[in-house]
């Protein structure tokens, strides 16, 4: 009746999975109660759940990312201390059984879960405000890849209290990901929700290049596109070339598993060294994936802040380029020590030192925004700064493993671990907070707390240097990665000032939450009333914060880069129009919560091998699809008279705002 | 514990800083060439990273401020080419010490120690979760422990009896991948004598943290007295103790093997110890089948062995 699944699935006696399940379950049952007693249900289901505003989506992709960011940080925590506490000839508290599942979970949220879904969600906030655009070009095909994200969110955090999740690092290399190897559930778990959230950011990708090529406003040539929008277009070209690769490798480690079938096994003519190869060519692109709308955040930070057009935008957009088709060719260096021979190494060697031109580039195009700029120190230009430094060093240390007999000593070692923690923490995540702190007043219509962004930034900064620094030592001494205990005094020392410093990283995440809280009680404090805070230049901060749900109430004309600061200098901002039209909008649509509802029931089915649910799921899904298809109440007009009353309401608040 | 700060900074603990072979050597010089090279330009990206925000700060007017400055071909051009430069002698660097380090390449004895150069050589395989090492002109296998001569080059052939692993020992330089039905090659040579510490460095499964071994190298005479050593152990290596290896344990004991089996490395390659059809045979079947264009179903073909 219920496949693999038992009682015993759930691990009673592992001690602290039982506590963090008892949390998630406790926390959710108060939440559900309080959204009971408010009686919040409708307004939740029909204003977000069903909403195909870009912008609701995008909140909800961050909110996704945010939670993640708990979760995967707390398996750092895990991971910090256990290795402090167990390399001194103690075993510390965390058995590899149990070990591991956490550094695969960790490296699984922290990419798939939290960077992922910051991204999409600030891609979707802010491309189509940026491009004069009222939606994106799906708007329900939107809705449906946010919930198929959240969907495989749900099924790698079931993982933790039911059944265990895969004990094989964050790309599951085969043959230990292998049934022969890894003949519990965790794998499985790793594959479908993967294949379930994959599903939804190749759409998400599809979407977002059709936004971009198909619904700019009037004016706005390529080499007129806001830079953060370009990177959003390169990395969705990304998206749709590079997941179908993952999406396949997982399948056939799927077939291997499921079906017998012999890929990637030992035996039968299988052949792991042909999963490395995919997963990587899916993988490293997956990096450029994450960083170029990075690059494309800190572009719009440093060019408000500085008060300046982005310096070099040309070149800006070539080198963006320049990444997108050079991230193709460097997956190899991921495995010089596999003996793919001395020609080749050297071919992938070079093809990534070739990226680093580009980048260096783009890094330069910052520092000459800021030179002869006002650069005024908000909390987003300090994460700019923070991630200029820092991402150089990780540059540096990447470029140096990119040369193969460096990265026969370096690779796999903790040196690695902090290469790649230095790009991702200082270039991912200092541009999430960036591009957090830079458009949440556009989301929500007011400023986020400015000293707790500060505090925030500087725990995170020294929080880094010294969590990392020190791992880059002990990769220099030759320690490898995912070790779950070690006896070494000397590397002991350095593990704990480790642990001390994700501490710090912790204190920083505090101050986040904590600024969210004080932002929100002080909110009319921090009210936007212009939509322009910062005195930016492109058209999000030309509509009111937030804005109105249909975005502009008519198409802008775009005749040069940053549009809306143009319109600022000749005075011709904020003008209300003599007439206006009607509006085109889609309704909202409760289908993708529904399909990715029976989408999450279909992953468990596989993983626990339920057929019959297996079957019903996957028909259910057919099912709804099928249905919304015949739907033929869409879309429909906003009234010219509501449309004057909301843009007449911003008017006021502006004039308001100059008395 | 107690452990004074310089202890802990001092080099000898930075091992890949630290290395006791031409190998390693060869990488530490790369690695600290490759840092200085692109050190040229980090630095100043650093430094104007501090500085252009400082001096360019709102709040002082002194600073020239250029609202509509965006654009500079010389400065582009610059920034252009500097990087290209850069990345230009590194790819030299690469193509070239690539090439010289290619973990196949023999590698030359060291003039002072080696009476004939010869390499000796050892066969590898990861298990899980210990390393079996056969020497088989000797005859001799060991599992967790690897002695050589000081002074003379080792030539090792690596596969895995069980997932990927990555054999290294840190101080001599590089690592090399052991993949089932694979087989990769390594030549490390140790210039002075000294035990260091060996790894796999590819996470393999619940028992990793402690699939470690001993690299032992030793002057000549201590060498063959370690031969004789291990020749008079009691065990052998026969195939049935070698299935037995292959289940899994953690933090195996150093074991000595006084003979091996004539195909103990030839059938763990070819995942035919527990006396299914070699991956070699299978292989020349299929292709005879095909040059005779004749149809002989490798399924239809009688197990080859007979498990002993």
């Amino acid at each position: 009746m219920f496949g693999k699944l038992t009682l015993d699935a759930i691990p009673y006696n592992v001690p602290i999975v039982m506590a963090a399940v008892g949390g998630i379950i406790v926390g959710g049952i108060v939440l559900f109660a309080l959204i009971t007693y408010f009686r919040l249900w409708g307004y939740l289901w029909t204003e977000w759940l069903t909403s195909i505003d870009h912008k609701r989506i995008g909140v909800m992709y961050i909110l996704l990312a945010m939670v993640m960011l708990l979760r995967g940080f707390s398996d750092a925590l895990m991971m910090r201390s256990q290795q402090a506490l167990a390399s001194d000839g103690g075993a510390g508290y965390l058995p590899p059984e149990h070990y591991d599942q956490v550094f695969t979970a960790h490296g699984v949220i922290m990419i798939f879960f939290m960077a992922m879904p910051f991204i999409v969600g600030l891609m979707n906030l802010v491309v189509p405000l940026q491009i004069g655009a009222r939606d994106v070009a799906f708007p329900y095909l939107n809705n449906m890849s946010f919930w198929l994200t959240a969907s495989g969110a749900l099924l790698v955090n079931i993982a933790l209290g039911v059944g265990n999740f895969a004990r094989t690092g964050w790309l599951a290399y085969p043959p230990l990901s292998e049934l022969h190897f890894s003949p519990d559930v965790g794998v499985d778990y790793y594959i479908w929700s993967l294949q379930i959230a994959g599903i939804g950011t190749l759409t998400a990708g599809i979407n977002m290049i059709v936004t971009i090529l198909k619904m700019r406003a009037p004016g706005m040539t390529m080499m007129r596109v806001p830079i953060f929008t370009w990177t959003a277009l390169c990395t969705n070209m990304l998206i749709v070339a590079a997941f179908p690769i993952l999406t396949a490798t997982l399948g056939m480690l799927s077939l291997d598993r499921y079906l017998g079938m012999h890929f990637f096994t030992n035996d039968g003519g299988g052949n792991a060294m042909m999963y490395v190869n995919l997963i990587w060519a899916w993988g490293h692109p997956e990096v450029y994936i994450l960083i170029l709308p990075c690059f494309g955040v800190f572009s719009e930070v440093t060019a408000t802040f500085s008060e300046k057009p982005l310096f070099g935008y040309t070149s800006m957009v070539y080198a963006t380029i320049c990444i997108t088709v050079l991230s193709f060719v460097v997956w190899l260096h991921h495995f010089f020590t596999m003996g793919s021979g001395a020609n080749v190494n050297a071919f992938f060697g070079i093809t990534t030192m070739i990226i680093s031109i580009p980048t260096g580039v783009k890094i330069f195009n910052w520092l000459f925004t800021m030179y002869r700029g006002r650069v005024r120190f908000e909390a987003p230009i300090l994460w700019v700064i923070g991630f200029i430094i820092t991402f150089t060093i990780g540059g540096m240390t990447g470029v140096l493993m990119a040369v193969p007999p460096a990265d026969f000593v370096l690779h796999n070692s903790l040196f690695l671990i902090a290469h790649f923690h230095n790009v991702i923490i200082g270039g991912v995540v200092f541009a999430c907070m960036a591009g957090f702190t830079y458009w949440f007043p556009k989301a929500f219509g007011f400023r986020l707390e400015p000293r707790l962004g500060k505090v925030s930034f500087w725990c995170w900064l020294v929080g880094f240097y010294m969590a990392f620094m020190p791992l880059y030592a002990l990769g220099l001494m030759g320690m490898t990665r995912r070790l779950n205990h070690v006896d070494n005094p000397v590397w002991h020392i350095y593990l704990i000032v480790a642990m001390v410093g994700a501490f710090i990283i912790l204190c920083g995440i505090g101050a986040q939450i904590l600024q969210i809280a004080v932002s929100i009680y002080y909110r009319e404090a921090l009210r936007d009333v212009t939509g322009d805070p910062w005195n930016a230049r492109t058209l999000e901060w030309s509509v009111a914060s937030p804005p109105p749900f249909y975005n502009f109430a008519q198409t802008p004309v775009v005749h040069g880069l940053d549009p809306y600061w143009e319109e600022k200098q000749k005075g011709v901002d904020h003008k209300p129009l003599p007439v206006y039209r009607r509006i085109h909008m889609p309704h909202n649509t409760g289908t993708g919560f529904i399909i990715s509802g029976f989408a999450s029931a279909l992953g468990f089915a596989l993983i626990w091998h339920i057929w019959w649910l297996a079957i019903g799921a996957f028909a259910a899904v057919i099912v709804a699809a099928i249905v919304h298809s015949f739907n033929e109440h869409r879309e429909y007009y906003v009234p010219s008279e509501q449309v004057a009353a909301t843009e007449g309401q911003y008017f006021k608040q502006l004039a308001s705002q100059e008395a | 514990m107690h452990i004074v700060l310089s202890e802990i900074a001092s080099l000898h603990h930075f091992v890949l800083l630290d290395p006791k072979g031409p190998i390693g050597a060869d990488e530490k010089s790369i690695i600290i060439l490759a840092t200085l090279l692109m050190l040229i330009v980090v630095i100043p990206v650093i430094v104007m990273a501090i500085v252009f925000p400082w001096r360019y700060r709102a709040s002082n007017t002194k600073a020239t401020y250029s609202p509509n400055w965006s654009h500079s071909g010389r400065i582009e051009a610059v920034v252009w080419l500097v990087p290209c430069v850069i990345v230009a002698g590194l790819a030299t660097v690469t193509w070239i010490s690539t090439h010289d380090l290619d973990p196949y390449k023999p590698i030359a004895p060291t003039v002072a120690t080696a009476a004939n150069g010869k390499p000796i050589e050892v066969q590898v395989v990861s298990l899980d979760w210990k390393w079996l090492f056969i020497y088989p002109s000797l005859n001799i296998a060991t599992v967790n422990e690897l002695a050589f001569p000081a002074g003379t080059p080792v030539h090792f052939s690596l596969t895995s009896g069980t997932v990927m692993n990555s054999f290294f020992i840190p101080q001599l330089g590089s690592q090399i991948y052991t993949m089932a039905g694979m087989q990769t090659q390594l030549s490390l040579l140790a210039s002075e004598p000294g035990n260091y510490r060996g790894i796999s460095a590819n996470y393999s499964g619940g028992g990793f943290s402690d699939m470690t071994f001993q690299a032992r190298a030793m002057t000549d005479s201590d060498y063959a007295a370690w031969v004789q050593k291990v020749r008079a152990s009691q065990q052998t290596l026969t195939p049935a103790v070698y299935r037995n290896l292959e289940q899994p344990t953690e933090n195996a004991p150093v074991t000595y093997y006084s003979a091996v089996g004539p195909n103990v490395f030839h059938d763990a390659l070819n995942k035919c110890a527990d006396g299914a059809m070699c991956t070699d045979d299978a292989m020349k079947l299929s292709m005879a089948s095909d040059a005779l264009g004749t149809n002989v179903g490798l399924c239809s073909v009688p197990q080859k062995k007979v498990i002993d």
